[in-house]
């Protein structure tokens, strides 16, 4: 049969729910069953730092039903994530073990930027125009019970994002203490959150024009019933929303009472953010994790195709941050054109993955970096860089790897002890150890980043790589430098690359 | 709201307007047109009427007196006022029965061949000894007469039982005369068959009377002073009616102790009873007054549904209508194939409650079936139904029944069956705690060549196979996509889930649904005051929910033409000047009990149809789980137009409502006479033969020149 039934699991931060969806490649994703139950588990991490046993206890009793409405459509996969609550929590380690052995799921615990590229693909997927609206200036507003993520577009890639901590239920936590004290919480709110939007403003906006704003997380959909707004008419609903008690708002809305305290923290944000980024249409989703975890795995499984190239807008981002911190441009091509086409043609051989191809161009495009801060010690300075700079689309773990890849691009790699102290795994390491070689032997061409092998061809014959350059220019400096580079590229991989410069008369 | 539509004098009391129900009922036991032992059966029903009117909101209003509540109800009267005024028209209901008892079911019976004794003294010598000898065999081994004394107190009588008091003394001694009672056995049957007589008539007598006859077999060493029957009723009902407010609820925990479990609401004794008997009774069970009923005749007449079922009167009765098939599934095997073909609409009992069962059945056999789901709250006993749902179960189907287990007077039996359920692997949830799940609602998911479908029975009435012959019900059977995604968030809500975000088609109580009606009269009322057509017919069991009945005033005085088919209660007055005048109000009493709840409103010609299992009552909208549904292919809604218009039109068994707070027949002088029930049967059995539609399809056939 055609249709595939797949159930996508999010373990939020006050809810955690599940939807069924029936995927076709004819008609592509249909919802066919929702089921969500309240259990704010952010409250505890939040305050409390760790999870209760009652709300684990009860988290399990509501999975095991999951587990029962799963076996009545016969699904044929499921994806179960948890966010910034389980994340945070010390016990989070424990928790996803217990639930596991009691429930039989796997809970994968998405870190911020997997999170936040799921629901970014949600809204890629489920907002009507959202190939036209970002053609224009435009930035997603994600608001999440623990944090917001701010991401920037520029023609059509999305090419910065920031995780600010201030998200509604951490905010409910924090204000809740002194809203006796004060009528107006919201005023309270703004100045809680305002330090932080404003150097987030300063730092990334600067010339850019932001003239579509697009706004995700829970509820916020509910409140305006439309697919696009005016700024006047959000902040008419933002007034009414400060002017009206909760309970009323949840009542008129039809937001779940229990959701109604979060709705004016929710509101708050969106409203001074959309006052600083000065956006002119106000796009609202209401598309949730759930549904990027279903268009994720129909994308991945084929059933539905899209016309925007998410690992485009990995790249861009990339190459932003390279920007940054003014990487040599010309160079980090000349590296792509070699890196690259090397990387395809060892890849069969090699056991690598396309995922993989994208880890080395972005550590071609980062490998610089840290040359910004200080020249003498690039490579650990690259590294901190890469570690400290969130890049929507590559999880945490990916981002990890290319930080490596960058740093023993230029350090020494010591073989048993690094792995011990990379605290990675066997497969994670062994990968690093493969981009890297590819990357030293590509870095090595272009050691005067004077772009000598512009013109290069690969071919392989028996156990040698031949790169057949075509120059004029003198290669001595780079055929002198290459041979450690060739030694350790011969180890990882078991091919010896050889330079050949192709014969001018 | 605007206050002048809230007035106290606009509305009815609820009980008064009960009674007025119960009228009706009895003027079609009085009703010389009806075969004569339908009017048997509409007599019996007017009194296990009065028995549950009794226990239930008597018993109520005793305990808002008890707990010293005033609060005064929707037309403003207090408790106290209010059983004051019950109680008057019940004698005077009760009063009426017995006349026509007497007076006319007697000598009619009479005339066509059944004499039903009145008293054992009637009993030729030959029938006197069948009876005692009937005694000695059958009545006398499970009789236990009880007596008081100084050392036995006063036995414990039980609710609704029949019981014959008797004084007795000890024969020699002159002393005080003592009491002694004795239960009429509830497992032997009420009415004993006499032999046939030489001329082949028929006689039958009450078991009361063979004991009475036999009394003093039973106080063997004393003389039997007199003896005669009576029957009380208690106020057992531990559980507080769900219409009550939440208030009186705490009212009456805090006052518990004032709270006489068991007190004696009512005492029925037979006219010209001892008037020392009767003294004793009164001070045992602390009753005087209003809460007295002398009867002049056989006590508890529910026993008349037993005559109705004597054989050999066949002709005396109505002939049993058989259901009809159902033209839109007549050569289908696969009711899912007939859904996606289209929805269909049914009606109950005109046509046959098979294709329920089936889809059910049909279901559990698929195996393209996932999964059924289904609302149940009062089930026969013995139901296909539920025997379907564990087979489902035991295919592998993932079966959800929803079992509300707060349906009155069927606790028990929902608990057994809900168990069975369970072993057979179902997966029994119980609603949602302090709401009673009313509606009525199916739901089979199918995997199909094209994905995943959901197919949705919706109802106005319970999944019951047996009163789904007795019962007008409607039902649709859909596969429409937008009411599947609903039915499954129903089904979700109703498992403890959170609700769903929006819904398609469905509204639903105690959270949507009063909301949804209110916008719906509005409209019309808009439209009115632009000048527009405004029509609104609603059909029901019952309205007395003062917010619906202030916007239908509204609506009234905005110009909105209303037309109301309500069988039970109505708390709404029409005729009041400038508030209710373009009100009419109806009920129609027959064979079948009205039980469809259908709405109708113009729309300023975009008319919407609805059908739902709630009434316009505060209890549906406000403390149970209900379903309001749309009507929308355009047969379908033509169709149920047509239902509506032949309620409207009935002039043989719809009772009128006049601005008095009576119920008139209507003057059928001069008018062709139109009766729904049967027209509604007629037309069922014609479309089978005749699948066509004969609304539709009506057409003059112009005659053809020679």
């Amino acid at each position: 049969m055609a249709v595939t039934l797949f159930a996508a699991i999010d373990v939020g931060s006050y809810e955690v729910e599940m939807k069924i969806y029936e995927l076709a490649s004819r008609v592509g994703i249909r919802q066919i069953d929702y089921v969500s139950h309240r259990i704010e588990m952010g409250t505890d991490t939040y305050t409390r730092g760790k999870i209760s046993v009652e709300k684990i206890e009860e988290l399990c009793r509501v999975l095991q039903d999951f587990v029962r409405i799963m076996e009545g459509y016969k699904v044929s996969g499921y994806r179960a994530c948890a966010t910034s609550a389980i994340r945070e929590a010390q016990n989070s380690r424990l928790l996803l073990e217990y639930v596991k052995r009691t429930t039989g799921i796997t809970v994968e615990n998405l870190d911020n930027s997997e999170q936040r590229f799921l629901d970014y693909k949600s809204i890629a997927f489920g907002l009507k125009d959202f190939y036209k609206i970002i053609q224009k200036g435009t930035a997603i507003v994600d608001v999440g019970s623990g944090s917001v993520q701010v991401s920037l577009f520029d023609n059509d890639k999305l090419v910065t994002t920031q995780n600010i901590r201030i998200g509604n239920l951490r905010i409910r936590e924090k204000v809740a203490d002194l809203a006796r004290q004060t009528v107006h919480v919201e005023a309270m709110v703004e100045e809680l959150i305002n330090n932080e939007i404003v150097s987030f403003k300063k730092m990334y906006l600067k010339d850019r024009e932001i003239k579509n704003l697009i706004l995700g997380g829970d509820y916020i959909y509910d409140l305006m019933k439309k697919e696009s707004v005016s700024r006047a008419e959000f902040e008419l609903m933002f007034e009414k929303v400060v002017e009206s008690r909760p309970e009323d708002i949840a009542r008129e809305y039809g937001i779940p009472s229990e959701s109604a305290s979060l709705i004016l923290p929710s509101v708050t944000l969106y409203k001074r953010l959309i006052e600083e980024l000065g956006a002119e249409m106000i796009w609202l989703s209401d598309m949730a994790l759930s549904d990027g975890i279903a268009y994720d795995y129909a994308q991945k499984k084929k059933f539905i195709r899209t016309e925007h190239e998410f690992k485009d807008d990995i790249v861009a981002a990339a190459r932003v941050i390279a920007k940054r911190y003014q990487c040599n441009k010309g160079h980090i091509r000349n590296l792509e054109n070699l890196a690259l086409p090397l990387f395809d043609r060892i890849r069969k051989s090699s056991g690598m993955a396309d995922r993989h191809r994208l880890l080395l161009q972005i550590a071609v495009i980062l490998h610089g970096c840290g040359k910004y801060i200080n020249f003498s010690n690039a490579a650990d300075c690259s590294y901190s860089i890469i570690m400290s700079t969130e890049i929507i689309g590559l999880s945490l773990r990916e981002r990890q790897i290319i930080a490596n890849v960058v740093k023993f691009n230029t350090k020494e790699m010591h073989y048993e002890d690094t792995v011990n102290c990379l605290g990675m795994n066997p497969e994670e390491y062994l990968l690093i150890m493969k981009l890297t070689a590819i990357l030293r032997v590509a870095n090595a061409l272009d050691r005067s980043h004077k772009q000598k092998f512009d013109a290069v061809r690969l071919s392989i014959k028996e156990r040698e790589l031949i790169i057949q350059v075509d120059t004029r220019e003198d290669i001595t400096l780079e055929r002198g430098l290459f041979p450690p580079k060739a030694e350790f590229f011969e180890e990882v991989f078991h091919i010896r690359p050889v330079i050949r410069q192709k014969k001018h008369l | 709201m605007d206050s002048i539509f809230l007035k106290p004098e606009y509305y009815r009391n609820r009980e008064d307007s009960w009674v007025s129900f119960d009228e009706r009922v009895l003027s079609e036991a009085r009703d010389k047109n009806i075969p004569l032992f339908e009017r048997l059966k509409f007599l019996s029903i007017t009194a296990s009427n009065l028995d549950e009117f009794f226990m239930i909101r008597v018993a109520s209003l005793k305990d808002m007196v008890h707990a010293g509540y005033n609060k005064a109800d929707i037309a403003g009267f207090t408790p106290q006022e209010q059983i004051n005024m019950i109680l008057q028209r019940v004698h005077e209901v009760v009063n009426l029965q017995y006349s026509t008892y007497n007076r006319s079911l007697l000598p009619a019976l009479n005339k066509k061949g059944l004499h039903v004794l009145t008293e054992h003294e009637q009993l030729t010598d030959e029938q006197q000894r069948y009876v005692d000898e009937y005694f000695e065999e059958n009545v006398y081994p499970v009789l236990t007469p009880m007596a008081m004394d100084s050392s036995r107190p006063f036995p414990l009588i039980r609710n609704k039982t029949l019981n014959i008091g008797a004084l007795i003394s000890k024969k020699e001694k002159k002393s005080e005369p003592e009491f002694a009672t004795v239960q009429v056995p509830s497992v032997l049957p009420r009415i004993i068959e006499l032999p046939t007589d030489e001329k082949g008539k028929r006689s039958v007598i009450l078991l009361e009377e063979v004991i009475e006859r036999n009394i003093g077999k039973l106080f063997l060493n004393y003389d039997v002073v007199c003896a005669h029957p009576y029957r009380i009723m208690r106020n057992a009902d531990l559980t507080i009616e769900e219409d009550e407010a939440a208030d009186l609820l705490k009212e009456i925990q805090k006052q518990l102790k004032k709270r006489q479990w068991g007190e004696v609401i009512r005492l029925e004794v037979e006219d010209g009873m001892d008037k020392q008997l009767l003294k004793i009774l009164k001070k045992e069970f602390a009753i005087k007054g209003d809460d007295i009923f002398l009867i002049n005749g056989p006590l508890d007449l529910t026993f008349l549904m037993k005559l109705y079922g004597m054989e050999g009167f066949e002709a005396l009765k109505v002939k049993s209508y058989r259901p009809q098939p159902i033209p839109a599934l007549a050569d289908s095997e696969d009711i899912f194939a007939a859904i996606r073909k289209q929805d269909i609409l049914l009606h109950h009992p005109y046509m046959t409650f098979d294709p329920v069962v089936d889809f059910v059945r049909q279901a559990a056999r698929d195996p393209e079936v996932l999964a059924i789901k289904q609302t149940l709250y009062r089930v026969s006993g013995n139901s296909p139904i539920i025997a379907a749902l564990a087979q489902a179960a035991e295919n592998g189907k993932q079966v959800s029944v929803l079992v509300e287990l707060k349906a009155r007077f069927d606790e028990e039996n929902n608990i057994v069956w809900a168990k069975m359920l369970e072993k057979a692997g179902c997966h029994v949830i119980y609603g949602l705690v302090g709401l009673k799940t009313h509606s009525k609602i199916t739901l089979v998911v199918r995997r199909e060549e094209d994905g995943i479908r959901r197919y949705v029975h919706l109802g106005t009435g319970n999944y019951n196979d047996s009163t789904a012959k007795l019962y007008t019900d409607c039902g649709l059977l859909t596969c429409s996509e937008a009411i599947g995604e609903d039915a499954t968030a129903v089904f979700n809500m109703l498992s403890g889930y959170s609700e769903p975000k929006h819904w398609n088609k469905l509204s639903l109580a105690p959270l949507w649904l009063r909301e949804r009606f209110g916008q719906l009269i509005e409209r019309e009322t808009e439209h009115a005051r632009m000048g527009e057509p405004a029509h609104i017919i609603a059909k029901m069991n019952s309205l007395c929910d003062r917010e619906i009945i202030a916007k239908l005033y509204e609506a009234s005085a905005a110009g909105v033409k209303i037309e109301l088919i309500v069988r039970g209660i109505c708390c709404l007055k029409v005729g009041i000047p400038g508030i209710s005048e373009n009100i009419s109000v109806r009920s129609i009493v027959g064979n079948f009990l009205e039980h469809a709840r259908i709405f109708y409103f113009y729309n300023n010609g975009k008319p919407e149809f609805y059908m739902g299992s709630a009434d316009w009552m505060p209890r549906n909208l406000d403390k149970r789980v209900e379903i309001m549904f749309p009507v929308e292919k355009k047969e379908l809604m033509d169709e149920l137009y047509h239902i509506l218009t032949i309620q409207l039109e009935d002039n043989v068994k719809a009772h009128i409502l006049q601005p008095d707070g009576t119920y008139e027949k209507i003057d059928k002088r001069g008018k062709t006479l139109l009766c729904s029930q049967d027209y509604f049967c007629q037309e069922a059995m014609e479309r089978v033969t005749r699948p066509k539609d004969p609304v539709h399809d009506r057409v003059f056939i112009p005659e053809e020149a020679m």
